[in-house]
C-alpha cells in the first residue's frame, strides 16, 4: 500500500523509549550474532528492513513472519547453491529516516548479498537509492508506489503497482458485474487514489463502459453527502472509490443513507479490520481488489495457509505476510539461477525471473522490474472478505 | 430540482453544527475580545466523552431518545467543566497581559489538548456508536433521515435556549453588560470574573453539544477533527459578525450551504477553499460582518 504514514504527529514519547530499548536489543543481537558468524563460506546472507515496531508494525511483522516460513522451507529443502540462507532482521520503526541507517549498516558491516523491504512505499522510497548507490539488490514484497522501481536497475518489486488494480477493478466491473455505467469518487489528495482512478476510467472505457461522473473527495473529510447527492441524480450503476478505509467506511454509510443502493468498489487501501468496524452492513455487497485471498481454493494459497497457521499458533497469514513470503522465495530463485552470490548476478537473475509461482499469483518480473501477476477481487460479506475470482493481467 | 433540494438539506445540516461551534467563539469573543483557539478541541473532545460515554452504555439501553440525552447532558457538563479549568488555569493568569499574549496561550492550549488526546484516545480514528437508530423518509426523490432531522433540531432548540438565557435572565443581562464594558460592569455590582467563567462553560457545552451531534451523523471521530471544524466556525462567527449570536448562526448556515454547493455542483477540492475565500472577502469589504456592529477600537 502506497499510504502515508507521516501525515499526522504521532505519538512519540514513549513509543520512542520503546523502540530504542528494541532497536538496542537489535544492536546487540546482530552483534553477538556477528562474532559467532565468520561461517559465511557456508551461508548466504539476506538483508531485511520493515517497520518492527512503530505506527507500521503490523506491516514489517506480518511480512517477516512471511520471509522466515520461506527460509526456513528453504533450508529445510537443503538451502540453495549449497548453503543455508540467513536473514539478518533490522527495523526501521516505519521511518524513512531510520530506513537509511538499517541499509546502510546491512550493506557495510553485514555485508548482504541481497536485500528484503520495505513494505511501506514511502519507506522504500528512501531505502532504495542507498542499495541502487551500493550495487546491491532490492526486492520490495509490498511497495505499490510506481515511483518505487524508477529508482534504478537494483530495485524490484514482488507486487503488482498502483495502476494495475484500476485495470482489475474495470475489467471485474464490465466482465463480471456486467455493468457500464460507473460513477467515480476519487481522493484527490493521494496519488494512489488518483492512479486507480484513472486506469480505471482508461481501461473501462475501452471497454466500452461509461464514465457518468467523476467527483472527488480529500483524505480526511467526514462529509461526502454533497459528492454523493450529486452521483446519485445520474443514476450509475456502481461507484468506483479507490480511497483508504477511514475515509471509505463513512462514505458508503452516508450513500446508503441517501437511498444509494449500488454497489461501491476499491481497491487494496480498503483491506483493514477497521473497514467494517466503521462502515458496517452499509458495506454489504461491494467489491474490493486485493493481492490475494485466504479463501482462494487453489493448492498453492491452501498449502501456505496451512503452514503459516502450524507456525504461527494459528495465526491467519495477511496478505502482507503472503507477499513477504513470495519476495524471499523469488529472491531465493534467483540467487539458486544466479549460481553463485555476486550482486551483480543476482540483478541479472531477478530481472530474468518469469513465470515463477508465487503464493500471491504467478509471477513474471517486467522490463521494469515491476511483478506482472493476477490480483484477487473479494467481495464484503457481514464482515468477511469473500473471495470472488481472481483477474488476469 | 430534487438534488437542489437535497443539497440545501445536506447543507443546512452541515450548517447547523458550524453554527452551534460559532456560537462559542462569539460569546467569548463578545465578552473577552479574546479568540479562543481550543474551541474546536473542545468540540472534539466532547464527541470523545460522548463515544466513552455511549459505549459504557451499551450494556443498559433504556431507548434511543433518552440515551441521547444522558450522553449529550453528560458530555457537556464534562466539557464545560473543561471549559471553566481552561479559563481558570490558562487564560485568566494572563487576562490583563497584552491580547497578543492571550493569543499565544489560546494557540498553546489547543495544541496541547490536541497533542495530548493523541496520548491519551491515540491517533487512529474511533467509530462513535450508533445512538439513534436509522430511518429514512424519501418525499420527491428526496432523502430526508432522522438522524439529520435530530441535529438540526436539537441545534435550533440549544440556540433558542442560549438566545432566551442571554436576552431574558440576570446573569444574560450581566453578560451582556460585561461584553458592553467589563469595568462598567463591574461598578454596578457584577462579577466579571464570574460571568466570565460561565461564559466559557457554556460556550464549551455548546461545542460539545456539536461534537455529539456531528458523530451521530458522522460517526467517524478522531483527535485532530476539532482543528478543521474550528476554523470554519471561526470562519462563520466572522461572518455573521463576531460578538453576535444570531450572526454565528446565519454565519454557519452560509457557510454551511456554500460549502455544500460548491462540492456538489463544482469541486470538492475546492471547497475549503471557499471557507477560507469568504473570510477574506469579509474581511476585506465588511469587516465588521453581516450583523456585527462597526465600533471604534477602544485605545
Amino acid at each position: 500500500m502506497g499510504k502515508s504514514f507521516f501525515a499526522k504527529s504521532r505519538v512519540v514519547g514513549p513509543v520512542f523509549g520503546a523502540c530504542l530499548t528494541v532497536t538496542f536489543a537489535f544492536a546487540l543481537l546482530a552483534c553477538q550474532k556477528k562474532e559467532v558468524s565468520p561461517t559465511a563460506a557456508t551461508e548466504i546472507l539476506i538483508g531485511e528492513y520493515g517497520s518492527m515496531s512503530g505506527a507500521t508494525a503490523t506491516f514489517g511483522q506480518s511480512s517477516h513472519m512471511g520471509s522466515m516460513l520461506a527460509i526456513d522451507s528453504i533450508n529445510a529443502r537443503g538451502g540453495v547453491l549449497g548453503k543455508k540462507l540467513r536473514i539478518i532482521s533490522e527495523d526501521d520503526q516505519g521511518k524513512p529516516e531510520e530506513a537509511i541507517t538499517v541499509i546502510t549498516k546491512l550493506i557495510n558491516k553485514d555485508r548482504v548479498s541481497a536485500i528484503l523491504g520495505e513494505f511501506a512505499s514511502s519507506n522504500s522510497l528512501a531505502g532504495g537509492p542507498v542499495c541502487q548507490k551500493a550495487g546491491i539488490p532490492m526486492l520490495t514484497p509490498g511497495s505499490t508506489n510506481p515511483k518505487v522501481t524508477e529508482i534504478g536497475n537494483f530495485i524490484f518489486r514482488a507486487c503488482f503497482i498502483d495502476p494495475f488494480q484500476g485495470t482489475v477493478m474495470a475489467k471485474f466491473t464490465a466482465n463480471s458485474l456486467k455493468l457500464n455505467q460507473v460513477a467515480i469518487l476519487r481522493d484527490i489528495k493521494s496519488d494512489y487514489s488518483v492512479g486507480l482512478a484513472d486506469y480505471f476510467i482508461k481501461s473501462f472505457t475501452a471497454m466500452g463502459g461509461q464514465i457518468v461522473a467523476d467527483e472527488s473527495y480529500s483524505a480526511g473529510d467526514k462529509d461526502f453527502s454533497a459528492q454523493l447527492t450529486s452521483l446519485k441524480s445520474k443514476n450509475p450503476e456502481a461507484i468506483f472509490v479507490p480511497g483508504y478505509y477511514t475515509e471509505v467506511g463513512l462514505l458508503v454509510r452516508q450513500a446508503r443513507k441517501l437511498g444509494i443502493t449500488v454497489p461501491l468498489l476499491g481497491g487494496d487501501g480498503w483491506d483493514s479490520e477497521k473497514l467494517w468496524e466503521i462502515g458496517g452492513e452499509a458495506l454489504n455487497g461491494c467489491f474490493f481488489s486485493n493481492h490475494y485471498s485466504v479463501d482462494d481454493p487453489s493448492p498453492v494459497i491452501q498449502g501456505f495457509v496451512a503452514k503459516f497457521k502450524a507456525r504461527y499458533d494459528g495465526k491467519v497469514p495477511d496478505a502482507i505476510a503472503a507477499l513477504g513470503f513470495d519476495a524471499a522465495m523469488i529472491l531465493a530463485d534467483a540467487i539458486q539461477r544466479a549460481g553463485n552470490t555476486n550482486p551483480d548476478s543476482i540483478r541479472m537473475a531477478l530481472a530474468a525471473t518469469q513465470s515463477f509461482p508465487g503464493v500471491t499469483g504467478v509471477i513474471s518480473l517486467d522490463i521494469d522490474r515491476n511483478a506482472i501477476k493476477s490480483a484477487v477481487v473479494l467481495e464484503i460479506r457481514d464482515g468477511k472478505n469473500v473471495f470472488k475470482g481472481s483477474i488476469d493481467p | 430540482l430534487s438534488v437542489l433540494l437535497q443539497q440545501i438539506i445536506n447543507g443546512v445540516s452541515l450548517g447547523s453544527i458550524y453554527a452551534l461551534v460559532a456560537l462559542g467563539y462569539t460569546m467569548v469573543y463578545g465578552v473577552l475580545r479574546l479568540i479562543n483557539f481550543a474551541h474546536g478541541d473542545i468540540y472534539m473532545l466532547g464527541a470523545y466523552v460522548g463515544y466513552f460515554m455511549a459505549r459504557f452504555m451499551r450494556g443498559h439501553v433504556i431507548n434511543p431518545v433518552l440515551d441521547t440525552l444522558i450522553v449529550m447532558v453528560t458530555s457537556m457538563l464534562v466539557c464545560a467543566l473543561i471549559g471553566f479549568l481552561i479559563e481558570r488555569l490558562a487564560y485568566r493568569p494572563v487576562r490583563h497581559a497584552s491580547r497578543l499574549t492571550m493569543l499565544i496561550v489560546a494557540i498553546g492550549v489547543s495544541l496541547l489538548i490536541e497533542n495530548l488526546s493523541q496520548i491519551v484516545f491515540g491517533a487512529d480514528p474511533k467509530f462513535f456508536p450508533q445512538l439513534i437508530p436509522e430511518k429514512a423518509w424519501h418525499f420527491w426523490n428526496v432523502t430526508l433521515n432522522n438522524q439529520q432531522a435530530v441535529v438540526f433540531g436539537v441545534a435550533v432548540a440549544l440556540m433558542l435556549l442560549l438566545h432566551f438565557f442571554v436576552y431574558r435572565t440576570r446573569t444574560g443581562k450581566a453578560m451582556r453588560a460585561v461584553a458592553f464594558n467589563l469595568d462598567a460592569a463591574r461598578l454596578m455590582g457584577i462579577n466579571p470574573g464570574a460571568i466570565i467563567a460561565m461564559t466559557f462553560a457554556l460556550g464549551s457545552a455548546l461545542a460539545a453539544a456539536g461534537g455529539i451531534l456531528v458523530s451521530i451523523n458522522i460517526p467517524g471521530i478522531d483527535p485532530l477533527m476539532g482543528v478543521m471544524t474550528g476554523l470554519k466556525a471561526f470562519v462563520a462567527a466572522v461572518l455573521g459578525g463576531i460578538g453576535n449570536i444570531f450572526g454565528a448562526v446565519l454565519g454557519g448556515l452560509i457557510l454551511g450551504l456554500a460549502e455544500v454547493m460548491v462540492a456538489g455542483y463544482g469541486s470538492s477540492t475546492y471547497r475549503d477553499a471557499i471557507a477560507f475565500l469568504i473570510l477574506i472577502a469579509i474581511l476585506l469589504f465588511k469587516p465588521e460582518g453581516i450583523l456585527g456592529r462597526g465600533q471604534v477600537e477602544k485605545v
